[in-house]
């Protein structure tokens, strides 16, 4: 899912919020996804107003030419205070950004915040571009072009789809909690994506693997649900594994997964299905090794990050950040984690 | 039993209600002059802040338009996406309120405005709703407008978002000026490809004030902290004497059967509710004394931002809070000792009335040693301290190595006196006073605590002064300066100032590394303004003609301290070795600075052309060139910066803080002369057996009371003696180590004797007066009384 940081933490809606970021504030006045929706391109890559949440979320594994390990990210988040698209200063839609780049000793990190109805920020379907200030990604999602930039570092990648896109749960309804909450959630994750990283050291031409996630909700977490462990990871042999686990306030967790298979055929699991299971933590006590399963197809691997200390020191912290797979399934991926702070 | 042990204990103090009144009145005085220090700190502070909500951003470098007019829409967008971290502002008056409109979203942390939408996080305050932020007589004002009540809003202010401000001020999509924030992506669009009509101001050398006031304000806590520890010795005399005259009550209640643990908590609760109640007494009047000290803090920023502060002191929880944690603490430190004491008391322990006394007089050659070795520490500390750590450390075994010290010190002179005295009554005096000494000792040190704070203070302060008139003098010596956009405009500039003015002075400096160290170099033209103003801290006789002959450069005191050079010292600037001619102080610049001549610089950096001029102007000619050069040229009045104003309000300012201290001062040498009025008080009692004989021996009564008078004035004027070296001492520690480890330059300590001398009268008078009354009350005890003692010795 990528069921991710959404709110600002300068909004007032964090002072009384629900679970984590205020993602399980009830959603007064936005529409509600609901099951059996009709997804229709290029209209729903793009913005939608009358939803209160909603990520453009890009993440690649990359490899340098000395065969270096680095991730990337790219997202950019809509958060609404009211379901209107607005115009001018008095619109509602308040969006931000965040880029990182993570190798195996450093992680970089660079956060902008912005509103839209003015043009700092925003994104348009059709031609498709989603941007905040210098940071834009753009194209006709078979080819798409990627830049961001911050005070220590910079990119410039080239994307190329490689495959169909994956619609999640039940065709792209995906449910987050036992009472319902769900969002609208598709992917792109077969991107060979190209480009340059420029870093305090010189620049670095890479390439590798991109997974791009869509998802829009007005309330994806129930009011106990305090965080998230999300893994995106693709295996040698071309299969690919989605699967995500909500932590509650009971200490019970929640999870969903979708297999994808070569050819991009996904099969979705409902809660219980996959299970992640924390090895080791780092000296924050955030898990940076992962027992995952999926037992219908022989999922039994573990999950390590590249860079333990891939925490994203922004508005709304968490860590997000690029690993490796190892076990019954070899490759790579990427790990979030929100709700350790 | 609880009740009875509680009832036997507590009725200690209905029998002495004078040593309950020191008790609670030296706590309560003592937590008064610290939250007092602190609530006028907080309130300073909180003052800077809110006026930095409206003058915060001149933090920053901005972007304004070349002919002054609005900057539109267009223009930011195009800056945002071309990767400038810019921020919006728009400013406007309505019914005589400032409206300041920013966006949160954008504006720099440190912006004060954006802090400020931060903490009140309203949703109106984006969607338009038209949401303000302002004190409470903004909202009278404004009464057509939701305004949300802060009290950290600078006075006769609103801030709110742009669109709101926009909308209020009916100028739709314009924007006067941008704030750059100070953390640059690495790529951006050249500026002026995308916006040539802006031209980059920069950040305000005003503001370099800032640090200056957090130097103030340090050393300010520091005094408060002093104050505080002259309290506690107070406190801790009145607890340690009350535990001692209550010692056959403890032995009588263990006697009958009392827990000594339920003994042991029954008294540190009874302390900590003397604790609270006397704490709640000194916040109160903490708030008294900052109430009548904020009417000059407020004049002061009133002076200084054209604008109405309110004298009214808010009840801060930060200091409100602080006060009565330091009194608990306090009356803990002081009644650890005690109670530790009471804990392993021997059950059958005889009652000594003068015990404290006497157990003073056991200790003094320990007390000697221990303050013998933590004056060593302080000599060690002096020699190597770095850090602020270590400089508060300095200042702790300072004050308290001499604070042991002077009861030995005090001994050895009043020995040395007893020796040259002729007349029997003279022996009797001395050795009287030496015998009273233990019992005065913790008053002593109070007093000689409250000497040498103020004897530091004064200097520190004063110093403190003398340092920042000087520095403005030499910074803002020009009249006008003025800022120009590209080459052209400045060599246009110059063509047309120079024959209308005294002197254009170019200012011109490039970023570079000098031993390591980034600093920037200035080239000067040599010129009256600077060989008048610039004091160096060193320097050779002929500094300034070496260096405007572009042999020798001058570097301020941060790069000599980091990067360890001295005058006469050679640094290679450019592959060329320049020796070191002066070190000048240089306050409140965070970085490296280096002056060589202007035509070496030229030779040195020919691309870098000086953009900012300083004008020399006869005062009185100053508007009418303003009013030429706006409307004879392109230079705008954003370019143009009146300096005389900022330096006479700047000054003013720190006048106004200073007035503060003065009173403090005064506080501190008051809470003294309580303490040694009642030493003498608790001694009273117990001297008039002493006093008998002398006064059956033919001495008056009124003779006696004289001496009692003497004695005080003597021990006061000794310890005065001892607390002016130690003043000295401390106020070099604050401003040579403690001072540099906070902001890295050094205040040079210039000395005030007459200053000194007042406040020498001042303890004397202090000390005078707390023995008048007990003095008199001798003078005028019954004979009766004085017999009683030889009747009771039978």
């Amino acid at each position: 899912m990528n069921v991710k940081v959404l709110l600002f933490s300068l909004l007032p809606i964090t002072a009384n919020a629900q679970g984590f970021a205020g993602l399980g504030t009830a959603a007064e006045g936005f529409s509600v996804p609901q099951p059996g929706y009709a997804f229709a391109f290029p209209a729903d890559h793009g913005a939608h107003h009358d939803y209160r949440i909603e990520w453009w979320y890009l993440t690649a594994n990359l490899q340098g030419p000395d065969g270096t390990d680095y991730g990337l990210q790219w997202t950019l988040f809509r958060s609404a205070l009211a379901p209107e698209a607005g115009s001018g200063w008095g619109t509602p839609q308040l969006w931000m950004g965040h880029a990182a780049v993570t190798t195996p000793d450093n992680h970089y990190v660079s956060e902008r915040l912005g509103r839209g109805g003015i043009g700092q920020a925003g994104v348009t379907a059709d031609p498709f571009s989603a941007w905040i200030d210098d940071w834009e990604l753009s194209g006709d999602w078979t080819n798409m072009q990627m830049a961001a930039s911050g005070a220590d570092f910079a990119y410039d990648m080239n994307l190329t789809a490689q495959g169909p896109l994956v619609f999640h749960g039940d065709a792209g309804f995906s449910v987050k909690s036992a009472e319902g909450q769900a969002s609208y959630y598709y992917s792109q994750p077969y991107f060979d994506i190209a480009g340059v990283l420029t870093l305090p050291q010189g620049d670095v031409p890479v390439t590798g693997q991109a997974w791009l996630d869509r998802e829009w909700s007005s309330q994806p977490l129930g009011a106990n649900q305090t965080g998230w462990d999300w893994f995106s990871l693709s295996f040698d042999d071309g299969a690919k594994l989605m699967g995500f686990r909500l932590q509650q306030t009971d200490g019970d967790h929640y999870t969903s997964a979708t297999w994808i298979a070569k050819d991009g055929q996904a099969t979705p699991f409902a809660d219980g299905a996959f299970q992640a299971v924390p090895l080791t933590t780092n000296d924050h006590g955030v898990p940076v090794r992962w027992q995952v399963t999926l037992p219908a197809y022989g999922v039994d691997a573990t999950v390590s990050a590249v860079n333990n200390h891939a925490w994203m020191a922004t508005s709304v912290p968490y860590w997000e950040g690029p690993v490796r797979v190892t076990g019954s399934h070899n490759g790579r991926g990427y790990l979030e984690m929100t709700g350790y702070e | 039993m609880t009740r009875a042990t509680l009832h036997a204990l507590l009725s200690h103090w209905w029998r002495s209600p004078l040593q309950l009144f020191t008790l609670l009145a030296g706590l309560a005085l003592a937590t008064a002059l610290w939250s007092g220090v602190q609530a006028v700190n907080a309130e300073a502070r909180a003052s800077y802040r809110a006026a930095s909500t409206t003058l915060g951003e001149g933090n920053f470098d901005r972007l304004l338009r070349r002919d002054g007019q609005p900057i539109d829409m267009a223009t930011y967008i195009a800056l945002r996406r071309g990767g400038w971290l810019v921020s919006p502002v728009i400013a406007g008056q309505l019914n005589g309120v400032r409206i300041i409109g920013v966006d949160p979203l954008t504006a720099p942390g440190s912006m004060g405005a954006a802090q400020l939408a931060q903490d009140q996080a309203i949703t109106g305050f984006f969607t338009g709703q038209g949401q303000l932020l302002g004190s409470a007589d903004v909202a009278a004002r404004l009464p057509e407008f939701t305004v949300i009540i802060s009290e950290n809003a600078a006075p006769d202010t609103a801030v709110t978002d742009i669109g709101v401000a926009q909308d209020i001020l009916g100028r739709a999509g314009e924007i006067d000026r941008l704030v750059i924030a100070p953390d640059q992506p690495l790529r951006q669009a050249d500026l002026a490809l995308i916006a040539p009509d802006l031209i980059r101001q920069r950040a305000q050398a005003s503001t370099d004030t800032a640090q200056l006031t957090e130097s103030f304000h340090l050393n300010l806590s520091a005094f408060g902290l002093l104050a505080f520890a002259v309290g506690i010795f107070i406190v801790n005399g009145a607890i340690g004497l009350a535990f001692e005259q209550r010692r056959p009550v403890v032995r009588t209640l263990r006697a009958l059967g009392v827990p000594l643990r339920r003994l042991v908590l029954l008294m540190a609760a009874e302390l900590m509710i003397f604790a609270l109640v006397a704490g709640l007494v000194g916040v109160f009047l903490g708030y008294v004394i900052a109430a009548l000290l904020l009417p000059d803090v407020a004049a002061t920023l009133r002076g200084l931002y054209g604008a109405d502060v309110s004298g009214t002191l808010q009840l801060r929880p930060a200091w409100w809070l602080s006060g009565l944690v330091i009194a608990l603490g306090g009356t803990a430190l002081a009644a650890t000792g005690a109670l530790w004491k009471l804990s392993k008391m021997p059950l059958l322990a005889a009652a000594q009335k003068r015990a404290l006394a006497m157990a003073a007089g056991r200790r003094a050659g320990a007390q000697a040693a221990i303050a013998a070795l933590l004056l060593g520490i302080c000599v060690i500390l002096g020699l190597t301290a770095q850090g602020l750590i270590a400089g508060f450390a300095l200042l702790a075994c300072l004050l308290i190595g001499a604070a042991l010290l002077l009861p030995f010190v005090l001994d050895r002179v009043l020995a040395l006196a007893s020796k040259g005295a002729k007349t029997i009554a003279a022996q009797w005096f001395w050795a009287d006073t030496r015998q009273q000494l233990p019992g005065l000792s913790l008053a002593l040190m109070a007093l000689l605590l409250a000497m040498a704070a103020n004897v530091g203070v004064s200097t520190m302060v004063s110093s403190f002064r003398t340092t920042f008139t000087g520095f403005l003098d030499q910074r803002l010596t020009s009249e006008l300066y003025v800022d120009t956009a590209d080459p052209a405009q400045a060599a246009a500039f110059v063509t047309y100032a120079t024959p209308r003015v005294d002197a254009v002075l170019p200012i011109v400096s490039t970023q570079i590394t000098i031993a390591g160290q980034p600093t920037e170099i200035h080239g000067t033209r040599d010129h009256a303004t600077y060989r008048d103003h610039w004091m160096m801290l060193e320097g050779t006789a002929d500094h300034w003609d070496t260096t405007f002959a572009g042999e020798t450069v001058l570097i301020n005191e941060q790069l000599a301290r980091r990067a360890g050079l001295a005058v006469g010292d050679s640094t290679n600037i450019e592959g060329r070795d320049m020796v070191i001619s002066g070190i000048y102080g240089d306050y409140g610049n965070p970085i490296g600075q280096a002056i060589i001549a202007d035509t070496l610089f030229a030779d040195l950096y020919p691309d870098v052309a000086a953009d900012r001029f300083g004008l020399r102007i006869a005062p009185n000619d100053v508007s009418g060139f303003v009013a030429a050069l706006t409307s004879e040229t392109d230079i705008s009045p954003a370019q143009i910066i009146n300096q005389a104003g900022i330096k006479a309000v700047s000054l003013a300012i720190f006048e106004r803080t200073f007035t503060v201290t003065t009173a403090l001062n005064i506080l501190t040498l008051a809470v003294a002369g309580f303490a040694i009025l009642m030493s003498l008080l608790t001694l009273a009692a117990m001297r008039v057996p002493q006093l008998a004989p002398a006064w059956a021996m033919g001495m008056t009564r009124a003779q006696l009371g004289r001496l009692e008078l003497l004695r005080a004035v003597l021990l006061a004027m000794l310890t005065a003696v001892i607390a002016l070296p130690l003043g000295l001492a401390l106020a070099w520690a604050l401003l040579s180590v403690v001072n540099v480890a906070a902001f890295g330059w050094k205040l040079p300590m210039y000395l005030f004797p007459l200053d000194y001398a007042r406040l020498g009268v001042f303890a004397l008078l202090a000390a005078a007066l707390a023995a008048l009354w007990p003095a008199r009350r001798l003078a005028r005890t019954p004979p009766a009384d004085l017999l009683k003692v030889f009747s009771n010795e039978r």
